[in-house]
């Protein structure tokens, strides 16, 4: 090995986006500790032991910690860790570069949207949880600084859509590489989600500041919402996207079809939107066959997710069989389970399966009367963002951070505990909150360890209680193991150049893209946006425009 | 290889067929619940300027109303309680909730039924009920509405 030639400093040289994809990584595990530093005291909370009088001198309630649960992890390190990856991904695997300049500007929008918000919320002025339903009314800062937040992403999406212009120009009539394909549907996708979230934050600054005297709160949680359920594939196509494109290598096989892989995301890109009133069904003055419409095309968007599972699990099927694994099933116990990258994988995917049934019963409609707002919804979400994708991104950072760094990972042994136990952890947690909120009604977002009254009418619940605060304990000591190991990971001074060297683990594919229909048919992405842009329109129009015509403003209220 | 790419579009097609058709059971399945399980659903009955509901009109005065064999109730969820404090209903009579917000989001969960309300001040939610059981039910707030939010529980009866 050429040690001594090795320039120790210059890992990035060459490759400044690698040294980007680092900073916007790095900064949204830095969101992710400090927002799950709140999750044991929460599941300690239903398990009726109440840490906070402990921390009243920094945190003055449980409702500020929620605030800053929900926001570090399922607003900040979620985006961050898209714009870390779906940036990064397309330009790797088209050999481009992404505009360096818009890069760093959209991880500095990030980082000072991020400390405006951080500020009302660490000082007890911004504590309306991460849904910040009106009236409850915070801080302007708070919501500036989430709308700077935002719309960093929207660099993002030029980024991205930026190098694949740029290689559709030099390969003209090709079709776009897959990583990319999914990278550009991902944006676009977000592009029309996120604008609900933007109309309303204009309202929400301009209340804030004094300048409108009221805002109507259903029209505001209508806006939310429209954005709030395509969120989570905002969050969760990374993720997809890592399995696609990485995972069948890590495990020893191949991805078995391209183009059914760019079905998946064309299909989130055009059922991912007109959906929100899922979350609304519980609302009145939304009329019931809106709420039905919404019910079909919830369905609907469950389609790309099983056909994820089948594309997903064929491949690591032939990874196992590469592997040697025999039989029905040998080929499950043949995939390299001590690879933490894989396992996390493996892991996160075997939660997401209840976690997707789950979803079937929240989506119907008369079900969800029974569950909504209980803690079964924690319980439900925790599965799929709490597990499936935030152990897609531990997993990912495992040969990622050596990649863009060149320091090897340390502790691997660290890795892999870290990873059983949080799915351990995770398991037992949502077990407990699902048949909490289900068989006795406790309400999610509750400081009922803090009210005697909560607590003597959710004294039934006790069995239960006690497993949430063992995964309380589970969970923080994952959540520590696993923090170790990326710092220490990333700050060693050690470098290896041939982490350095070493490519993105791009799978290979069996059924190719080259000569299939349905990939010719996916690539007309303007097409299909057009087509999302129209079914948001038909489902979401009429509704709307009733609601901006008929404001009923309320005034702002601040309870905690 | 070849062969295999075979056998394995064809478990894809299967699976797929499969989702779809289970996707559509389930869709025939809802519609069929929303038409027959009586509507608990909460639906809009107009709507109401918020700073006013303490002091105008039907929620200025909470209270349950006989009306022939049914019973009509308007309820205020605020911060951190519910108005009237107590109500009491016979068994096997309809029940028709109105129920609204003068301050912040609340909700209204009936334990033990499938009664499930999103308050939000500005609109009136009305949904019907009719309770079998005699006993005493919690209602619970399952809105995050501010520091008392935990303690926002009260109940009602349900009388023989
Ligand atoms: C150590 C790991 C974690 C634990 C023990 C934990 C525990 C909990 C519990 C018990 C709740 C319910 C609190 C309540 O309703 O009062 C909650 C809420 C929540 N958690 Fe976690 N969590 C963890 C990690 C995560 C991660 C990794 C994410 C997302 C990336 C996440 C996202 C959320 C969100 C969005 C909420 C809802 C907040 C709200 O209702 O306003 N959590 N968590
Ligand atoms: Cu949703
Ligand atoms: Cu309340």
């Amino acid at each position: 090995m050429a040690v001594k030639t090795f320039p120790m400093n210059d890992a990035y040289v060459g490759a400044p986006e690698k040294k980007y994809t680092l900073f916007m990584l790095m900064l949204g595990f830095i969101a992710l500790m400090v927002g799950t530093l709140f999750g044991p005291l929460q599941s300690f909370n239903y398990g009726g032991l109440d840490l906070y009088p402990f921390l009243k001198p920094v945190f003055q309630s449980y409702y500020q910690g929620l605030t800053l649960h929900g926001v570090l992890n399922a607003i900040i390190f979620t985006q961050l860790f898209g714009q870390a990856i779906m940036v990064y991904l397309p330009a790797r695997e088209l050999g481009l570069k992404p505009n360096m300049t818009l890069a760093w500007v959209s991880f500095w929008m990030a980082l000072i949207g991020l400390l405006i918000a951080a500020l009302p919320l660490l000082g007890n002025a911004a504590s309306v949880l991460y849904t910040f339903y009106p009236p409850l009314q915070a801080h302007w800062a708070f919501y500036v600084g989430a709308a700077i937040f935002v719309l960093s992403s929207y660099v993002s999406i030029y980024l991205a859509l930026d190098m694949w212009a740029r290689w559709k120009k030099a390969n003209p009539g090709k079709i776009t590489p897959l990583a990319t394909y999914m990278s550009v549907t991902y944006w676009l996708m977000w592009l029309l989600a996120s604008l609900g979230l933007v109309v309303e934050a204009l309202f929400l600054i301009a209340w804030s500041l004094g300048l409108v005297a009221g805002v109507d709160p259903l029209l505001m949680r209508t806006l939310f919402w429209y954005t709030g359920h395509p969120i989570v594939y905002f969050w969760l196509l990374p993720a997809y996207a890592l399995a696609y494109t990485t995972l069948p290598r890590l495990a020893g096989g191949k991805l078995v079809s391209d183009p059914l892989s760019r079905l998946v995301f064309l299909l989130f890109l055009l059922f991912s939107v007109p959906v929100g009133f899922h979350h609304q069904f519980a609302d009145p003055g939304i009329a019931p066959y809106w709420k039905m419409i919404h019910t079909i095309l919830t369905m609907m968007v469950a389609v790309p997710s099983l056909i994820t599972a089948f594309t997903i699990a064929a491949s690591l099927e032939v990874a196992g069989r590469a592997n040697g694994g025999k039989g029905i099933l040998g080929w499950i116990t043949a995939l390299p389970w001590n690879n933490p990258t894989v396992l996390a994988f493996l892991l996160g995917f075997l939660a997401f399966i209840p976690g997707g049934a789950g979803g079937m019963v929240n989506a119907s409609f008369n079900l969800n009367q029974n569950v909504h707002n209980t803690v079964w919804i924690p319980g439900h979400f925790h599965l799929q963002v709490g597990t499936l994708v935030t152990m897609a991104a531990m997993g990912t950072a495992f040969w990622l951070i050596p990649h863009l760094t060149g320091k090897p990972l340390v502790a691997r042994g660290l890795a892999l505990a870290s990873q059983w136990l949080w799915f351990l952890g995770m398991f037992i947690m949502t077990f407990a909150l699902h048949w909490m909120g289900f068989l006795y009604a406790v309400p999610r977002r509750s400081h009922i360890s803090g009210s005697p009254v909560a607590m003597e009418a959710f004294r039934d619940s006790a069995a239960w209680m006690v497993l949430n605060i063992v995964s309380g304990v589970i969970l923080l000591i994952a959540a520590i193991l696993f923090f170790y190991v990326i710092y220490a990971t990333a700050l060693q001074s050690r470098r290896e150049p041939s982490q350095v060297m070493a490519e993105v683990p791009f799978s290979e594919v069996i059924s190719k893209p080259e000569g299939s229909s349905l990939a010719l048919l996916t690539e007309r992405v303007w097409f299909w946006f057009g087509i999302a842009v129209v079914l948001v329109v038909l489902a979401y129009g009429p509704v709307l425009f009733q609601m901006f015509t008929n404001m009923n403003p309320v005034p702002g209220q601040r309870l905690w | 290889m070849e062969h295999n790419e075979h056998i394995l579009e064809r478990y894809e097609r299967a699976w797929i067929f499969f989702g779809l058709a289970m996707i559509t059971v389930f869709i025939i399945l809802i519609g069929y619940m929303m038409l027959t399980m009586g509507n608990t659903n909460p639906v809009g009955a107009g709507r109401i300027d918020a700073t006013k509901v303490r002091t105008e009109g039907n929620f200025a005065n909470p209270r349950v109303e006989q009306v022939g064999n049914e019973y009509v109730a308007y309820v205020q969820g605020f911060s951190f309680g519910y108005l009237p404090a107590e109500m009491k209903f016979k068994a096997g009579r309809k029940v028709t909730f109105y129920i609204t917000s003068p301050d912040v989001q609340h909700g209204f969960q009936v334990e033990n039924t499938n009664i499930n309300v999103q308050v939000i001040p500005g609109e009136i939610a009305k949904l019907s009920y009719t309770f079998e059981k005699p006993g005493e039910y919690r209602i619970i707030c399952n809105e995050y509405c501010g520091i008392g939010h935990a303690n926002m529980i009260s109940k009602l009866i349900v009388e023989p």
